[in-house]
């Protein structure tokens, strides 16, 4: 190596030099802290049963949710269009926060504007922001659409966007024809799949209304429109890929309600396109035609199935994200059925491999004890995946599993789910909880692995359980989403990620003699 | 040498075209091209610190963003409520990276979300009486908290919540300071209200409200530093290295006994101006303590900055000064030496929050390179005028830009690094521009002082070199020569 190599530490091994352990002793002085006796006893109190009981009784403080808002789904949702601009009616700020937390999960931009409400406009209503808004994103950003929603700001003093949009194209800001789809999501009702449905709901009965078509289920076959599919909530790209691969595999025809795929997934060319990929706006009102809708998380896309089931018509196959070998067979059987074609070879050979490499990995992961955390629809799949493979899901957490699913009972099917398999006798689900109340979990009762998101990382390193990073968001990890997890290729992507972690602790913690060269 | 005037002035006005008429006119107030005479009144013409246009995709966040995410959230040992729905909480938790010291949920809250969780019974109701249990669940969650703030979200300052009237009788019921904060996102224009009203609920809850066991003639604050990626530490180092005695670090691994025994030092010295300036400003009036604003962003403005300090005190600290640079400098030497050559000329745009847009220059030019273009999220006039005499003639000076006109900027200018948060970064990373995400040091950091300067250094050069930008221009070149692969 060359002489005049530098070292230059990064801040993992800067800070644990000594001048720097010196430094934080001497601030102490000034901190007024806690004992190290103090803190010792309220560590442990906070790993005892006492304490846990406390916790599950706390009645009004959240925290760490495993949650986020409603205008975040949202934005998502309008990214699965094509050329469509998600604006968010309401203060600035809520939009800075939902571009950077989604681009933080996919590394990609979010192009998302606002209409920059502030005090004047929470006295005086926002109208004129949203006309001058959307004067000036049409004019900037060039989309085909804009897919407009709400903020609490918005919803508390009451503005109304039909109206509002109605003014603008009075006044000329916009034109007759320009689409507007709409929809309302204030903060404080459901969540980020809530709001994910709210806007699709919204874009489709839009484009549908003003496209003057009358729905005639089966009429689209011959052209095209035979089976619409949604994927939701999909913090996946990887997860539209794979979908694609099933449904070419089965020679139908197919539309995407809701693509988002390509807006996160785009290739670095040397430019910057605000748009790419998604649904076509056109195959929207087409898809009133088609034969079915099938749905891929049955309880994010609640009042979507509603619409196309009451509104168009059609015949809805709705399920959670099909994980797993057991969940993609009901997923292939469902296509199957729904377009009354066979399945194919292709797939059934990629089952064999895939039942193939999960008997081979079995032995290290069959009895592991799980904790699992994430939205409702992708909770029935990771279940269903542990039941199947030998594991056992312990604790189960849904911070947004709750009221708002009225006649679909998330946690009834979760339960009934555990209880087909003696794999399942010893979990719980607990709806509304966060991830402090997993946090006594873990503690109190101690699982060999996490299965969530990133948020997770805190409660699973303090009760020092390896974290599986699967659902949303990931931020801490490079690249996860692009790999699916649903389908047979994304049970093996699942088994992977899990058995090599199994694998990986056990080297890690081996104790001399059973680092094995062979596993 | 400067930059090119009359060609800039005139990029800008292209850029700009694509406005409708009553935007343009608004807009054109945020640009102002770096002249000799501009250099001494800058501001005549930029505007700043005023409403964004709605539906610009500006980079601005809110009140709440500037209380929470900036000054009160790193204050470790208390538990910040993000008072209202979901989103502004989830949005805010640990994304800044303050580093701090101590056991996350036991004696340090400061990578926690905690929140009321507002539904749509507390906006019909009120949230007053949640709050109160809310904060009685707290003490027994986290017996070891030394108090509570209230960090408000929109519907709680619509729907009129008394969070003072809560705040005041919990206070006294939990015998905590409890902080009622009315930095609802809608209040202001920027995240920079956030930052005042934050300032604000400092001086009237907690500063003074506890005694220095002994002060010393050498007792000074560490203001404006959120300590991300540890930047706090490495300045703090330097502080003490030099025989200075910081007695209170804000906010960046700070603690609710540094504010309150924070009017006992002798001097305040600020970093980030835009955030804090509020507090020292208040801090001289009331107790006297004089403040200087300070730079640790690359060795020169360091020694500098160091030296300016030293000043202030007697010939002990001014020798400890020199011998401290003295010490530091052939390293510092060292990696300008070995980075110089590789970003020499190099050209850069920046944009960040309100602050270091400006600070962070002279560490840039150390490393030889060239800003080209800068502007602020949030600053206000007083930053500009900072600013201007800064930058060499030609620059862009540019006021809460649009995603749109930093694209079109930089790729017009042919910049060769962007600077500016993770909202911009991936549009550039599709362009194939350098980028740096300055906001939290893209993961990365400490920046500050002599520790942070290498880790800069090694971070600029990673970024612009990277052989990675030049996998897109080679598929460019194979497709016009009509070649195929």
């Amino acid at each position: 190596m060359s002489k005049d190599r530098l070292e230059i530490p990064d801040y993992n091994s800067l800070f644990s030099e000594d001048r720097f352990v010196q430094q934080r002793e001497n601030k102490r002085q000034f901190e007024a802290p806690c004992s190290e006796q103090e803190t010792a006893e309220a560590l442990a109190y906070s790993q005892s049963a006492e304490y846990l009981e406390k916790n599950f009784n706390r009645k009004a403080v959240v925290i760490n949710p495993h949650k986020a808002c409603q205008p975040l789904g949202s934005i998502m949702a309008a990214l699965g269009f094509e050329k469509t601009l998600p604006f968010v009616h309401g203060s600035q700020g809520c939009n800075s926060y939902f571009r950077s937390h989604l681009s933080r999960h996919f590394k990609e931009p979010t192009p998302a504007v606002s209409s920059s409400m502030t005090e004047d406009a929470a006295v005086f209503g926002g109208m004129s922001n949203l006309i001058d808004g959307l004067e000036n994103s049409i004019a900037l950003y060039k989309p085909e659409m804009v897919a407009l929603c709400t903020t609490c700001m918005a919803e508390v003093i009451g503005d109304d966007l039909s109206s509002f949009i109605g003014n603008a194209r009075q006044k000329g800001v916009i034109s007759e024809d320009f689409p507007v789809a709409f929809c309302n999501t204030p903060s404080f009702v459901g969540s980020h799949i809530t709001g994910y449905d709210s806007m699709l709901k919204g874009i489709l009965s839009y484009l549908y209304d003003r496209s003057g078509i009358q729905a005639a289920p089966g009429s689209g076959e011959e052209t095209g429109e035979k089976l619409n599919v949604m994927l939701g909530f999909e913090p996946y790209t990887g997860n539209f890929a794979e979908i694609r691969k099933i449904l070419n595999a089965f020679d139908t025809k197919y539309t995407f309600l809701g693509d988002h795929s390509g807006n996160y997934d785009s290739p670095a060319t040397g430019e910057y396109e605000y748009y790419y990929g998604g649904t076509k706006l056109d195959d929207v009102p087409l898809a009133a035609n088609a034969l079915a809708t099938l749905s891929l998380q049955k309880y994010t896309l609640k009042k979507t199935q509603d619409y196309i089931g009451g509104t168009w018509k059609q015949l809805i196959a709705a399920m959670s994200t099909p994980l797993g070998i057991t969940g993609t067979d009901k997923l292939l059987d469902t296509i199957s059925e729904l377009t009354g074609l066979p399945v194919p070879a292709s797939l059934t050979e990629e089952r064999g491999r895939v039942v193939d490499a999960l008997m081979d990995s079995h032995p290290y992961i069959h009895g592991k004890r799980v904790a699992l955390v994430g939205d409702p629809d992708l909770l029935i799949g990771l279940i269903g995946f542990c039941l199947e493979t030998g594991m056992e899901p312990v604790h189960i957490v849904c911070s947004n599993g709750d009221v708002d699913f009225n006649d679909v009972k998330f946690k009834e099917e979760a339960e009934a789910l555990l209880a087909s398999s003696p794999y399942g006798s010893e979990a719980a689900v607990y709806i509304g909880k966060d991830l402090w109340h997993m946090r006594s979990l873990l503690l109190n009762d101690p699982v060999d692995l996490a299965i969530g998101s990133s948020h997770l990382k805190f409660a699973a390193k303090d009760a020092n359980v390896p974290l599986i990073r699967v659902g949303f968001p990931i931020f801490d990890r490079h690249h996860m989403h692009r790999y699916p997890v649903l389908g047979y290729q994304g049970a093996l992507n699942l088994l992977s990620l899990i058995v090599n972690t199994v694998l990986d602790e056990l080297d890690r913690n081996h104790s001399g003699f059973n680092f094995d060269l062979v596993r | 040498m400067g930059l090119d005037i009359e060609a800039n002035k005139k990029l800008v006005e292209e850029v700009l075209e694509a406005y409708p008429k009553k935007a343009k006119k608004d807009r054109e107030k945020h640009f102002q091209i770096n002249t000799e005479e501009a250099k001494t009144c800058g501001t005549c013409a930029l505007k700043s610190n005023i409403k964004s246009r709605p539906g610009v995709m500006t980079p601005r966040g809110c009140s709440y963003a500037g209380s929470k995410g900036v000054v009160w959230g790193p204050i470790k040992d208390m538990v910040h409520i993000s008072h209202g729905p979901i989103g502004c909480g989830q949005y805010s938790w640990g994304t800044r990276r303050n580093y701090a010291n101590g056991t996350l949920g036991i004696d340090n809250f400061t990578a926690m979300q905690i929140t009321s969780d507002f539904q749509e019974t507390d906006i019909v109701f009120g949230g007053d009486k949640k709050l109160e249990v809310i904060m009685r669940e707290i003490t027994e969650m986290f017996p070891l908290a030394k108090g509570i703030s209230v960090q408000s979200e929109c519907p709680v300052g619509l729907i009129g919540d008394d969070i003072e009237a809560v705040s005041k009788k919990m206070a006294k019921e939990l015998e905590m300071p409890i902080v009622p904060v009315r930095c609802e996102g809608f209040r202001g224009v920027s995240q920079s209200l956030g930052h005042h009203i934050a300032n604000d609920a400092i001086r009237d809850f907690v500063l003074g409200k506890a005694e220095l066991a002994e002060t010393g003639p050498y007792d000074v604050n560490i203001i404006g530093d959120y300590n991300i990626g540890g930047d706090a530490w490495a300045s703090r180092i330097l502080l003490e290295e030099m025989g200075l005695r910081v007695i209170a670090q804000w906010s960046g691994d700070g603690t609710l006994n540094e504010l309150e025994i924070a009017h006992k030092a002798k001097l305040n010295l600020i970093h980030c101006h835009r955030s804090m300036n509020y507090m020292v400003e208040h801090m001289e009036k009331a107790y006297g303590i004089p403040w200087m604003e300070y730079n640790f962003f690359g060795p020169s403005k360091t020694y500098e900055s160091l030296r300016a300090i030293a000043a202030l005190f007697d010939e002990t600290i001014q020798e400890n000064c020199e011998k401290m640079i003295a010490k530091h400098k052939p390293e510092m030497d060292a990696i300008i030496h070995k980075f110089r050559p590789r970003l020499e000329n190099k050209k850069v745009l920046l944009m960040i929050g309100g602050l270091r847009s400006r600070h962070t220059i002279g560490a840039y030019e150390d490393l030889g390179m060239d800003i080209v273009a800068s502007g602020y999220e949030f600053a206000h006039k007083d930053d500009y005028e900072k600013t201007f005499p800064m930058m060499k003639e030609g620059t862009i000076i540019m006021d809460d830009p649009t995603a749109y006109e930093l694209e079109e900027l930089a790729q017009k200018m042919n910049v060769d690094l962007v600077g500016s948060g993770v909202k911009e970064k991936y549009v550039y990373h599709k362009m194939g521009v350098p980028f740096r995400q300055m906001h939290s040091w893209d993961y990365s950091g400490p920046y500050h002082g002599f520790d942070g300067f290498k880790i800069f250094a090694k971070d600029m050069d990673m970024t612009v070199n990277s052989p990675v930008w030049n996998l897109i221009s080679k598929k460019e070149k194979v497709q016009a020569e009509g070649a195929s692969i």
